[in-house]
């Protein structure tokens, strides 16, 4: 039908790879010799499409009519309507298989953007890159000069499209200016911001191996032209959705452009006086004129041909072609064969992207067209047709000047180029939406929209236009209404009584033409979606067999399976043993590290801590719970005392970013005065924890100088030398055993934990994962993001009293605000089983015994569970409604996913060792 | 007395070339991150100038002194590269293990991070710096006579290099595309 990105019929599949990328319009798809286009949306052959059966009930299948039929029975939808619906309705198929093609995406900066290279872009172009300004040139076509290829028109003495070419050669010439052809600027943004999508590949039998088939663009301009042109609209009458009737630039495009005959006995059909130019590009190639058909009555239209003024097409005979047109003159019809059917209804100004910040078109009467209001999109001045210029001439001398517009603004100086000789004939149109004739006339050729659809949304009081719009599809489909707006809201006016302007346009939205979500998401597919951050130890680990889980951005060993295992359970509970019983060694450098400075580093950590830091001595260890502004848990840690003015504080390794936000909006907004300076040192550190009765055997091996209970004793740290390189050591514990960290600049990292496995394998030890290292915090009721998951309190996990009652700090006030105390609240508990059934669930729900497992009997909740190889039973920790008061009682945990209903007793989340013997000794 | 050998975090990764790109990791130097105290900015500046004959720069730049330089890299925070720092009124920190960092040369180092990080980086000039990103990644960019220094975190070495190394023959394979 047409002739551009714009096409409405002409849809195909295009087949490359395992990759099938429907909806490509076949106008806008350069043949080459390994193109595989496939038609899409019928249902056996193209000729014998079983979906036309729909076309013999075409009487029943008005607009609503889905949504008045298919309303019931409601089981039926999933099940049966929707698949059917689909089937006969969808777009183009998808290959089901991963995608193998490369996309790019890529930002480019320019003082100016010319959307557009017709004679308008071409003018407001040369006119910024003489200026000095930085240009680019962004064509759709694979041809720079728009209609200018299309037209037999000259500029200048020369015909249009070889003064195009000398204009892109200059420009090209030139160091400003970037051309992009083949890329399709879609939507305008904020900040002068445009997307653009740019065909990079399709067009090759052969992409080059690396090179993408498209890169979406995001272009920042200080000013822009916008010089998009227009598109011809068509006339709805009765069958003007066969095959031949097409739009008349279309006609000519192919004539002149191609060198393509549409037809052999072509007739014309116009109200405006663009039409005419079509009889010239018939003639001119030999082919016939069959009739022109012109709606007004004092049309200047001379020739050697059948000429009707006054007259319409009142239908199409044909079923696969068309064969011959109805012509209403007056009060007789008569029929006039031909093979192809030029249509124009006049032009619509492409104004698109002027709308996509939520501006609204103006109807203009001289043109009977939506033409763009100034100051849609800041920066941005229209030239030419798409402004509503359609004179060649016309189009040149806009281009230029606004083009001096922009640069105007900019502050750069300007001078206009010369004008260039060309037609400047006037464009006279006398408004012809729908010519009268019996039978559908189509106004959406995508989504099968007709005059009477329209009508009878407004009958139906669906008169708004955005109504009429969802209630009868017209508009939503890939071309988004290009073809069928401006007629359908036409008829909508008519119908409901009201003017074109009274009735408006719906919203215009990004992107201009579709964008294949994988060219927006380019350089994301698979593991590109977000980036890996590996431990030094990742290597050794990996190359043992571990498999990796995901925690933030980093990658962490869930066990180290040994020959013979051949489950995670195994493993884990033998890692467990280990570190209870030998040594064990796990990467912790993912923890975040903050190195805190200055001399009010003390001051600045008691504020953000709720317990006390300024009174740490150094070389020594506190555990420390930090609070948000509204008084919840925010992340626990350690901080370490290295120096009188300088601490290290370690984040979870979830929360270390948030922690770092936390810290930056808390020096510089609340306490901007203090004098403490803090820095990631997350990555400069290995960090490896020792864990286990033989952990300080294995560091004496390692260690340059031995350590022992006086020099290193529980909760104390200080800097060691392990090779000769210096390093810190902290003894601390997450699992309850005698434990250590041990830290060394990252280079060393892989060696160290080398020399650390080495070492504990000769006592009897290894590494061990986060599955191990879970069961071993748990034991010890110790808490991790799974119990401070953002909506618990301190006095919720049992630690409201490390509030400090002597400083203030974050959340204090909101913390002891009514409802985040006392009996009410859900407090952390530990969980073990009572009955017959052992198993417990994380996310699972506490019930007392006899209380029906409902929303209103809930009582609580698990948020940690393992099985304890140490105690022999599985453990759970979680939340119960006045849980500390409740050690002793039997509760009911019910996974209602999982269907587990379990028995268990409430007791204190420390199940091991609540002396903390085993880490002090 | 155990032994620790040392590794890089580009070791096995890099050098790379492709279409008059090249991808190389810089030499292992002292990198020290300095952060002047309240008012101490200009104490911080004039004993690191006499220390190491480099100054605290101005924001988004770089100053050079005897082998060693200072970069801005974020409010009130430097970096000197290329030796430790004198004792100054300022918290300090050793960052010389914590960061990858490449230089990517060949004067198409504009049209590669067009692609992946979001500022104008073909309009930066010779000892500018900026904190911005690569691909997901926080980076420091700096301007260099050759192309770009790039520096981001340590443990992201292999995303840098396969996402430079992706986009690097993106661009040459397009060199092929003729019109």
């Amino acid at each position: 039908m047409t002739d551009g990105s714009h096409e409405p019929n002409g849809l195909v599949e295009v087949h490359a790879g395992n990759q099938i990328t429907p909806n490509v319009r076949a106008t806008q798809q350069e043949i080459h010799d390994s193109l595989s286009a496939v038609s899409q949306n019928h249902w056996g052959s193209l000729k014998w499409d079983v979906l036309e059966l729909n076309d013999l009930l075409s009487p029943f299948l008005s607009a609503g009519f889905y949504y008045k039929t298919f309303m019931w029975p409601k089981s039926f939808w999933e099940k049966i309507y929707e698949p059917v619906i689909r089937r006969a309705a969808g777009l183009g198929s998808l290959s089901m298989k991963n995608n193998s093609d490369r996309y790019d995406k890529a930002y480019a900066f320019c003082d100016v953007l010319v959307i557009g290279s017709g004679p308008a872009g071409l003018m407001a172009a040369l006119t910024a890159a003489k200026a000095g300004a930085k240009v680019i040139l962004c064509e759709e076509d694979f041809r720079f000069g728009g209609r200018l290829n299309s037209e037999t028109e000259e500029i200048g003495g020369k015909p249009g499209h070889i003064w195009a070419a000398e204009k892109i050669a200059e420009l090209r010439a030139m160091d400003n200016v970037r051309l992009m052809k083949r890329t399709t600027v879609t939507g305008a943004y904020d900040g002068g911001t445009y997307g653009a999508l740019e065909r990079v590949g399709h067009h090759l039998a052969d992409v080059p191996d690396g090179a993408p088939v498209e890169t979406f663009w995001r272009i920042v301009a200080r000013g822009a032209v916008y010089a998009a042109g227009a598109i011809e609209r068509p006339i709805a009458f009765p069958s003007n959705d066969r095959p031949g009737v097409m739009m008349a630039s279309a006609v000519r495009s192919y004539i002149n452009r191609y060198g393509v005959a549409p037809g052999q006995k072509v007739a014309i059909f116009g109200n405006n006086d663009s039409a005419l130019r079509t009889v010239l590009d018939l003639q001119s190639a030999g082919l016939e004129v069959a009739a022109y058909i012109d709606s007004r009555e004092d049309a200047q239209i001379e020739g050697d041909f059948r000429i009707y003024k006054g007259a319409t097409v009142a239908g199409v005979k044909g079923r696969m072609g068309v064969e011959s047109v109805r012509i209403r003159d007056g009060n007789s019809e008569f029929f006039v064969d031909a093979d192809c059917l030029a249509v124009s209804g006049g032009w619509n100004p492409t104004l698109h992207l002027t709308c996509h910040m939520n501006g609204r078109p103006q109807w203009n009467e001289a043109i009977a067209a939506f033409v763009p209001v100034p100051g849609m999109i800041p920066g941005l001045e229209v030239a030419g047709a798409a402004g509503g210029t359609f004179s060649t001439k016309g189009c040149l001398k806009s281009g230029a000047f606004r083009a001096k517009t922009v640069l105007d603004a900019l502050g750069i100086e300007s001078r206009a180029p010369r004008t260039p000789q060309a037609d400047d004939s006037d464009y006279a149109i006398s408004p012809l939406w729908t010519a009268p004739g019996k039978g559908r006339a189509w106004l959406d050729f995508q989504n099968d929209v007709t005059i009477k659809d329209v009508k009878l949304s407004a009958q139906e009081n669906f008169r708004s236009v955005e109504h009429m719009k969802r209630y009868t599809t017209q508009g939503m489909a890939p071309d988004q209404g290009k073809n069928s707006n401006v007629n359908a809201l036409a008829v909508l006016a008519d119908a409901t009584g009201r003017s074109i302007s009274e009735t408006g346009t719906t919203t215009f939205r990004p992107p201009y033409t579709p964008v294949s979500i994988a060219a927006m998401g380019a350089f994301a597919q698979g593991s590109g979606f977000a980036p890996q951050r590996y431990t030094t130890s990742h290597d050794t680990t990996v190359s043992r067999g571990a498999p990796m889980i995901e925690a933030g951005l980093w990658y962490r060993p869930s066990y180290f399976p040994q020959e013979g295992e051949t489950h995670w359970r195994q493993s884990c509970d033998r890692e467990v043993e280990m570190v209870r019983n030998s040594v064990g060694i796990s990467d912790v450098s993912t923890l975040g590290k903050i190195d805190i400075q200055g001399p009010d580093a003390g001051a600045f950590l008691d504020f953000v801590y709720i317990n006390t830091f300024s009174t740490l001595k150094p070389g020594k260890v506190r555990y420390g719970v930090m609070l948000r502004e509204d008084g919840h848990v925010m992340d626990d840690g350690t901080t370490a005392r290295l120096g009188a003015e300088h601490f290290v504080m370690t984040t979870t390794t979830a929360a270390a970013g948030a922690v770092m936000r936390h810290l930056e909006f808390v020096h510089q907004c609340l306490v901007p005065d203090m004098d403490v300076r803090f820095i990631s040192v997350t990555e400069q550190w290995a960090q490896f924890a020792v864990a286990g009765p033989k952990s300080r055997d294995l560091l004496n091996t390692l260690l340059d100088a031995p350590i022992d209970a006086e020099s290193f004793p529980f909760m104390g740290c200080g800097e060691v030398n392990v090779g000769g390189v210096s390093g810190r050591l902290f003894r601390i514990s997450f699992s309850g055993e005698h434990a250590y960290e041990i830290a060394v600049p990252a280079r060393y990292g892989e060696s160290l934990f080398e020399h650390l496995l080495d070492g504990a394998a000769a006592l009897g030890g290894g590494p061990y994962g986060m599955e191990a290292l879970n069961v071993l915090r748990i034991e010890k009721g110790f808490i991790t993001h799974a119990e401070i998951h953002g909506r618990v309190t301190a006095f919720d996990i049992g630690m409201e009293r490390m509030i400090s009652a002597k400083k203030d700090c974050i959340g204090k006030t909101a913390a002891a605000r009514p409802g985040l105390l006392g009996e009410a609240r859900d407090q952390l508990v530990g969980l073990k089983p009572a009955g017959a059934v052992k198993e417990m669930h994380a996310g699972a729900f506490l019930f007392d015994p006899e209380a029906g497992a409902t929303r209103e009997n809930q009582q609580g909740y698990t948020t940690s569970t393992c099985y304890s190889p140490t105690l022999e039973s599985t453990l759970a920790l979680g939340f119960l409604r006045n849980g500390r008061a409740r050690h002793g009682e039997v509760v009911k945990l019910v996974d209602h996913l999982r269907e587990v209903e379990t028995l268990c007793e409430v007791c204190d989340p420390v199940f091991l060792d609540p002396e903390g013997g085993k880490a002090r000794d | 007395m155990i032994e620790l050998s040392a590794k890089t975090p580009c070791a096995g990764l890099l050098p790379l070339e492709t279409g008059g790109m090249s991808l190389r990791e810089l030499e292992a130097v002292p990198i020290t991150s300095i952060m002047p105290l309240n008012g101490k900015h200009g104490a911080v500046s004039t004993a690191l100038e006499k220390a190491v004959g480099a100054a605290l720069p101005d924001i988004g730049r770089s100053l050079a002194g005897k082998s060693t330089e200072v970069l801005w890299t974020g409010q009130n925070q430097f970096f000197l590269i290329g030796a430790t720092a004198p004792d100054l009124p300022a918290g300090v920190t050793d960052q010389s293990d914590a960061w990858t960092r490449v230089a990517l040369d060949g004067g198409r180092g504009a049209q590669v991070l067009a692609r992946l990080c979001p500022v104008d980086c073909g309009a930066l000039e010779v000892g500018d710096v900026i904190r911005s990103q690569i691909g997901h990644m926080s980076a420091i960019i700096i301007c260099r006579e050759a192309g770009f220094e790039l520096m981001v975190f340590r443990a992201f070495a292999s995303t840098l290099v396969h996402e430079l190394e992706l986009v690097m023959n993106s661009i040459a394979a397009q060199d092929e595309i003729r019109d």
